[in-house]
């Protein structure tokens, strides 16, 4: 008799002759967080699918309550009660909420009568049990219309409905802020304390080490190891996941500073929900902008960017009141800007890594209006080497490459404009830790090569860990700006929240 | 390499055909034969070189037969008045343009879809142009019309030496241009366009315009081979010019295509048809096979272009 809700052994898998897992275990104890990690390409994605029944194991065997399991298949897997909530929630944004949890639960002939009543009172109770009272998801809310969070507690309600007796969450909180991964947490400790065990994956170290019981550690498709997440530290994780020691976590280096390079004055943008922001940037320091999402801190970057043009105040380049009205203004100005959401407004995915590299800078890459192929190549090996992007060739499509280094690829597209300010929005998000790292690392050596950075942020470590300054933004206005000594996550987070500082 | 994968299997499909023609219909490679096929395609050549531009953009114009119909009737109305045929031809090229910018302006700056927008302009302009010839056909051109008041073959050569000269200036600029690569940028991510500077309004607009332009050009180009212009041109010339596009490798999501792909594609609809009728299948086969044809073109890209892709996926997994 197993008390294990799920128990996978020896499980092994190759695709077209490559391993991707190599007789991995893994175990998961009803009421019990156990969080799954690896760098991207450590097997998680296939050891999930496996559980999952979409992808069917080479070798090895799967129990679920001490049954063994002879073909798990995805209809089997969401009898058994296994739900899988992704990063990207996989939601029908034109059917509301209550129609999408319907879906997932109601079974039935295609002509059987709907009772819509009954209907938008099971979604209520079903999303008031995973923690949406005192939101405004309301079951006749078109999906379309919810929030990246909102629409993750209609995942964890239909999870709920379908009685899930094991949840696996990926990348969860790719997309929530601090506050919604609290309240994420709480619904993580309920399903807990109702016995459901829950496999929890993420690059985010100190969030593991918040919710989770144990951690299970892949590195190429072997299990390293299985500990209780009492008996790690965070090092002793990352050495693990990688297989070697990362300098430090946060290359942050003492660089001397220069001039003022940006400043804002009484900035106030209408069209972006922007007033009376005043900062600055020198040259060679790293400006982190704090906030929760919807406080303006992409808005503020639009602004400076041109997106939204200012319509009150000043801001100046090195000193000189600029204009900045549209994106070719502040390219022109020497002002790059790598923006989150990088398969939206990033990466051009169908076009080589060369073509990404040159598109904001044709002229630097054209002979009389004409594009040479050859000097474009050229830029873009010099990034690409620089970088450590990784591809067989410049002439690969970015669809093909993996986020972080497609996120290398946007970052070398605005370094190719030579720019004296970068703006990053978001640099690490769904990044796995040794790009990040790297990603990291880079960020300083540009400031030490004298470029003024303005970081946004989501993450309070990653903040604290490379910024000088922190300016923290709540509802379209700066509350408060730390020094690198002053901050912490208590005052970068009761500025957030719009106390004073 | 891989950006010539996707035109080689057209080529490939050209090549069968010319050679189960060679063995079973030698009769298909007369010189005049040929010269019928070519002159008889030049329009949808032409057409289909702006047309790749919308569908690289990420749109679609489904107006070019009104547009070349008017067009047509524009250039003949223009020579009865007295001007010479390159000027008639001027004429139809600016109202071409014309017409192509109001779709542009109500796509790129309306932001209407492009389809509702030229499904539109192609209904309405094809009954204004009925009302307002009463579906009579332009007659007693003057001399100095046909053929371009040269002979038959010199007009010949001079169309052959347009379409060249847009086939290979289009083609190359695209490649070339920093002003192709905003059509794909556009195409592709147009918030990621918007980020770099490209203003992807103006290049939406301006493909349409474009296009419009050069449906005028093959609508005088076409008109010279005849005595008379019917008001009636061009219909259903839409689908042949979006299918050869698509079948030259195109994605109608927009961001990826080529000239040579068009090319390609035009050459290989065009020899079908005729090639059905040498080998002797009965004309109510045709369509059929046609369809079948181009179903085998897009079909085997898309299924070797989704292997290839997560063949990629995965290797970038376990990079």
């Amino acid at each position: 008799m197993s008390d294990l809700v799920l128990e996978a052994i020896s499980i092994s898998k190759a695709f077209a002759g490559v391993k991707a897992l190599r007789s991995v275990s893994f175990e998961l104890r009803p009421g019990e967080v156990h969080a799954l990690i690896g760098e991207n390409g450590a097997g998680k994605s296939t050891l999930i699918k496996i559980i999952t029944g979409a992808v069917k194991p080479d070798a090895g065997s799967i129990s679920v309550r001490g049954e063994h399991v002879l073909q798990m298949d995805p209809r089997l897997s969401k009898a058994l009660g296994i739900a899988a909530i992704y990063q990207q929630p996989s939601l029908f944004p034109d059917l509301t909420v209550a129609e999408n949890i319907a879906l997932a639960l109601e079974t039935g002939g295609a002509w059987r009568t709907l009772d819509w009543k009954a209907r938008s009172r099971r979604a209520s109770q079903l999303l008031e049990r995973a923690g949406a009272s005192g939101t405004s998801i309301g079951p006749e809310r078109l999906v379309s219309t919810l929030s990246m969070p909102e629409q993750q507690l209609v995942e964890i309600a239909k999870a709920i409905g379908a009685d899930a007796r094991i949840v696996i969450m990926d990348e969860p909180t790719a997309s929530l802020t601090e506050r919604e991964v609290e309240s994420l947490f709480q619904v993580i400790a309920r399903l807990r304390s109702e016995g459901v065990g829950v496999i929890y994956i993420s690059h985010r170290l100190e969030e593991i080490a918040a919710v989770a019981d144990r951690v299970t550690v892949l590195r190429d498709g072997e299990s390293i190891a299985t500990k209780r997440m009492d008996e790690v530290d965070r090092s002793e994780l990352i050495r693990m996941m990688v297989g070697r020691e990362l300098g430090s976590i946060f290359p942050k280096r003492e660089i001397a500073m220069g001039e003022i390079v940006l400043e804002l004055r009484d900035v106030s943008s209408r069209a972006a929900g922007m007033h009376h922001v005043s900062l600055n940037v020198r040259k060679g320091e790293i400006l982190g902008i704090a906030g929760l999402v919807g406080s303006g801190r992409t808005e503020l970057a639009e602004t400076i960017f041109g997106l939204t043009p200012a319509d009150s105040g000043e801001i100046l380049l090195r000193g000189e009141r600029v204009a900045i009205t549209s994106p070719t203004d502040a390219i022109r100005r020497g002002i790059g800007y790598v923006p989150e959401d990088r398969p939206r407004h990033g990466a051009v995915l169908e076009m080589s890594i060369a073509a990404n590299t040159s598109l904001a800078n044709l002229r630097r890459v054209a002979r009389h209006g004409l594009i040479d192929r050859d000097m474009e190549r050229r830029l873009a090996d010099k990034f690409v080497e620089q970088l450590r992007i990784k591809t067989p060739s410049v002439d690969m499509e970015v669809g093909a490459l993996s986020g972080g280094n497609q996120q290398k690829v946007a970052l070398a597209r605005w370094l190719a404009i030579d720019p004296t300010v970068l703006i990053l929005d978001e640099p690490t998000q769904g990044v796995d830790v040794g790009s990040k790292s790297e990603i990291h690392s880079l960020m300083a050596d540009l400031a030490e090569q004298g470029l003024a950075i303005v970081m946004i942020s989501s993450e309070l470590p990653e903040l604290l860990g490379m910024s000088d300054r922190i300016a923290v933004m709540h509802a379209g206005g700066i509350r408060g700006t730390l020094d690198r000594k002053d901050a912490t996550q208590q005052s970068i987070l009761s500025l957030a929240l719009g106390h004073a500082a | 390499m891989k950006r010539f994968r996707s035109e080689l299997s057209v080529a490939f499909a050209i090549v069968a055909l010319l050679i189960v023609l060679a063995f079973l219909a030698p009769g298909f490679f007369t010189r005049e034969n040929l010269s019928d096929l070519v002159l008889a395609n030049m329009p949808v050549l032409i057409v289909a070189l702006g047309m790749t531009l919308v569908i690289v953009t990420g749109h679609i114009d489904i107006s070019v037969g009104t547009t070349f119909a008017i067009c047509s009737v524009a250039a003949g109305e223009f020579a009865k008045l007295g001007l010479p045929a390159v000027g008639a031809g001027m004429a139809a090229c600016v109202i071409g343009a014309m017409l192509g910018a109001i779709n542009g302006a109500l796509v790129a700056y309306v932001r209407i879809p492009s389809i509702v927008v030229t499904l539109a302009a192609m209904v309405a302009f094809r009954d204004a142009l009925r009302w307002i010839t009463q579906g009579a056909w332009v007659q007693d051109l003057p001399a100095n019309f046909q053929w371009l008041g040269t002979s038959q073959a010199a007009s010949n050569g001079i169309t052959f030496l347009v379409a060249a000269a847009l086939v290979i200036s289009i083609g190359w600029g695209l490649r070339n241009l920093p002003a192709g690569r905003s059509v794909y940028a556009t195409g592709s991510n147009e918030n990621a366009a918007r980020l770099v500077g490209i203003d992807s309004a103006l290049v939406t607009f301006s493909v349409f315009a474009i296009t419009g332009a050069l449906t005028g050009c093959a609508a005088l180009l076409n008109s010279i081979r005849f005595n008379q212009i019917p008001s009636n041109a061009g219909i259903g010339m839409e689908m042949k010019v979006i299918t050869a596009v698509v079948v030259g490798g195109t994605a109608i999501t927009g961001g990826r295509g080529s000239i040579q792909g068009t090319l390609l594609g035009v050459i290989l609809l065009g020899i079908i048809s005729p090639a059905l009728t040498y080998l002797g299948f009965s004309a109510y086969w045709e369509r059929a096979i046609q369809g079948l044809i181009i179903l085998c073109a897009v079909g085997f890209d898309a299924v070797r272009s989704r292997l290839e892709r997560s063949a990629g996926d995965f290797a970038e997994r376990t990079a």
